[in-house]
């Protein structure tokens, strides 16, 4: 009996998901007919038409549309890439630093993350990009030689040098990024028994050395999935890039379904690519949640 | 077997609601809904000074919020009927192909993708203000011409067809360039301000409407150089003939007053000429005392009387918003009556 009405339930389901996929399909068919617009992709191998102010492979206006979206999407790689490394590096150390037994430590990084918590992502970009990277000079800033010189022209570190719409958005999703993980690192360290911080220090190991070899190993099967979700936003987030001029995907494709109409393809072109990254971001993280995590846990 | 027969039904169950839900859609025109509504909803930018911008007493103001309330004055009798939806150049399309909004009255570019079926797809009433793209630069840059601008940063807002007017100038001149492109006019505003770019590009009344903005306006400049036409029109969502006549007549009626001499202020004495003097039968078919263009047009025959009364003639909404005395000053040149040396002119109204 149990049996049977599971199953009914789970028909009805299928024909409700059916039904809303049917409506859906129905709509965009219907519409694209009555506006006289098929799907079509031929605008995929026209010249662009517009510049990039950069980009990590050699492109001219007169490149092809879809080898614009590439060099975007590489672009929006580069700076998730990044933003992925200096988030988990600054999300750690504060995660780990509120639960540290130095009081002015975990003061500050409760403070950091309560403050970047409070305050949209978008603020925090617009706030690093036209007040912190833009109030820049425009005669480069070199704090320490010719290491580092920073203007509102660009940012070069040990010659390598970034624009300042990169470094902003860097700059913004780590830092937004960061409070996150902080607070699933302290989460996870939190899942570890009291017991066993008290048993390496009461074996007279330091901190540091406790906590890497004692507690994250244990914490860790409790940190990796709520942290690969936050990869995930993080690449997400990436589409505001927009708003302080960084040349990602989101940018390009919006330029370029403006000036295509071909709104649908583009925002297609748009979610595949999207679904590309974070596959990637995903499949990365499932490898490293299996190497990580105890093989015993694993069962 | 019986699993096969459920999902075959299934699937056609699903076809049949997908396929009823849209046969609602009706062939009407968005005129009626629009009457039905008792409300008109129009596009506008809600940002650019002159143009349609927020005012103190949170009401927008502007050459195109005028023809939103003439639109409205037209098809209701109203010009206060007007909920207006403040879009981003991007949004602007989308907003009109789904139907969110009935027109768009926003600074849009008339140009062939647009208006084609095979691309955009809407339809542009008449042109109610000739632009063209410039370059603003910082009067001390040094810079004087497209020439001094190789190799330098511009601040360019995304979604609009300046982009592509600004790679083609440069293009044609061999020049490199790096555009910095940002989503809105206020960030290419501030990242120009900021001194990001050596110069910011968009149409040149969006610049002198941005600079009027400035803390010291006299130091910029706006280069001679047009890199392109920029002839701005409000439209509407193709294939609706009776909406986009409507608002075609509305314009051309608002530049015909213009020539007659018709005015806010003295429409209605011209009204009453026009009753008691039969053979001024040019002016009696304009304000629809005879004959039957309103009619026509699905609109009331007096429509053109509704509109003067709501807006003035074209010559005061562009005076208004746009006139020497107020707070955008741009000279009318291009935007003049033909007969003044402009480009302004409207078919006859039989």
């Amino acid at each position: 009996m149990k049996r049977q009405r599971s199953r009914w339930l789970e028909l009805l389901l299928v024909v409700v998901v059916l039904t809303l996929v049917g409506i859906l399909v129905n709509n965009l068919a219907v519409n694209l007919i009555r506006t006289g617009l098929g799907l079509s992709f031929e605008w995929l191998w026209q010249p662009a038409g517009f510049a990039l102010s950069e980009h990590t492979l050699p492109y001219q206006p007169g490149d092809s549309t879809a080898w614009a979206l590439l060099v975007s999407w590489l672009n929006s790689l580069r700076v998730i890439a990044c933003s992925i490394v200096f988030a988990t590096v600054l999300g750690v150390g504060a995660g780990a630093a509120r639960r540290s037994i130095n009081p002015l430590l975990r003061q500050l990084a409760g403070l950091y993350v309560g403050l970047i918590r409070q305050i949209p992502l978008l603020l925090q970009l617009l706030f690093w990009y036209f007040v912190a990277f833009l109030g820049l000079p425009s005669e480069p800033l070199a704090p320490i030689g010719a290491l580092i010189r920073l203007s509102n022209q660009g940012v070069s570190i040990l010659g390598l040098t970034l624009s300042v719409e990169f470094s902003a958005v860097l700059v913004g999703l780590s830092v937004f990024t960061g409070a996150a993980i902080a607070e699933v690192v302290r989460g996870g360290l939190d899942s570890v028994p009291r017991g066993q911080w008290e048993a390496f220090r009461s074996l007279g190991i330091g901190e540091a050395l406790g906590l890497r070899r004692v507690v994250l190993p244990q914490a860790l099967p409790a940190i990796l999935p709520a942290l690969s979700s936050q990869y995930l936003n993080l690449a997400k987030n990436s589409t505001l890039a927009i708003a302080v001029g960084y040349a990602d995907l989101y940018a390009v494709s919006d330029t370029t379904i403006t000036q295509t109409g071909r709104a649908i393809e583009g925002f297609l072109i748009l979610l595949l690519s999207f679904l590309a990254l974070n596959l990637l971001i995903n499949g990365g993280m499932q490898l490293l949640n299996r190497i990580v995590v105890h093989p015993a846990q694993r069962t | 077997m019986t699993k096969r027969r459920s999902l075959v039904a299934l699937l056609s169950i699903g076809l049949a609601m997908s396929a009823c839900a849209s046969l609602g859609e009706g062939s009407a025109s968005r005129i009626d809904l629009i009457k039905k509504r008792g409300e008109l909803r129009c596009g506008v930018s809600g940002k650019i000074p002159g143009f349609s911008f927020l005012q103190r007493d949170g009401r927008y103001a502007g050459l195109d919020v005028d023809l939103c309330k003439a639109f409205a004055a037209a098809i209701m009798g109203d010009p206060n009927k007007v909920q207006y939806r403040p879009l981003t150049a991007p949004e602007r399309f989308t907003a009109l192909k789904t139907g969110e909004i009935d027109l768009l009255s926003r600074n849009t570019t008339f140009n062939l993708s647009r208006d084609a079926s095979g691309g955009n797809g809407v339809t542009f009433a008449p042109v109610v203000f000739h632009d063209g793209q410039g370059l603003l630069v910082r009067k001390n840059s040094g810079i004087r011409s497209l020439a001094d601008l190789k190799g330098q940063s511009i601040c360019v807002g995304s979604g609009t067809t300046t982009e592509q007017n600004l790679n083609d100038a440069f293009q044609s001149l061999g020049l490199p360039y790096k555009p910095i492109k940002y989503q809105d006019l206020n960030q290419v505003v501030a990242g120009y301000l900021q001194g990001r770019c050596q110069a910011m590009t968009s149409d040149r009344s969006q610049l002198a409407s941005a600079r009027s903005g400035f803390e010291r306006p006299e130091e910029h400049e706006i280069l001679t150089d047009v890199l392109s036409k920029e002839p701005l029109a409000p439209l509407s969502s193709g294939g609706d003939q009776r909406l986009s006549d409507a608002m075609r007549w509305v314009v051309y009626g608002l530049i015909t007053a213009e020539e007659m001499g018709i005015t806010q202020a003295n429409v209605d004495d011209k009204l009453q000429e026009a009753r008691e003097n039969p053979d001024l039968t040019k002016l009696r078919r304009f304000l629809g005392i005879e004959g039957d263009l309103g009619t026509k047009l699905g609109l009331s025959n007096d429509f053109v009387v509704n509109v003067i009364r709501a807006t003035g003639n074209y010559g005061e909404i562009y005076n208004r918003h746009l006139g020497p005395d107020s707070a955008v000053p741009i000279p009318r040149g291009l935007n003049q009556l033909h007969r003044d040396g402009g480009v302004i002119t409207a078919p006859p109204f039989q």
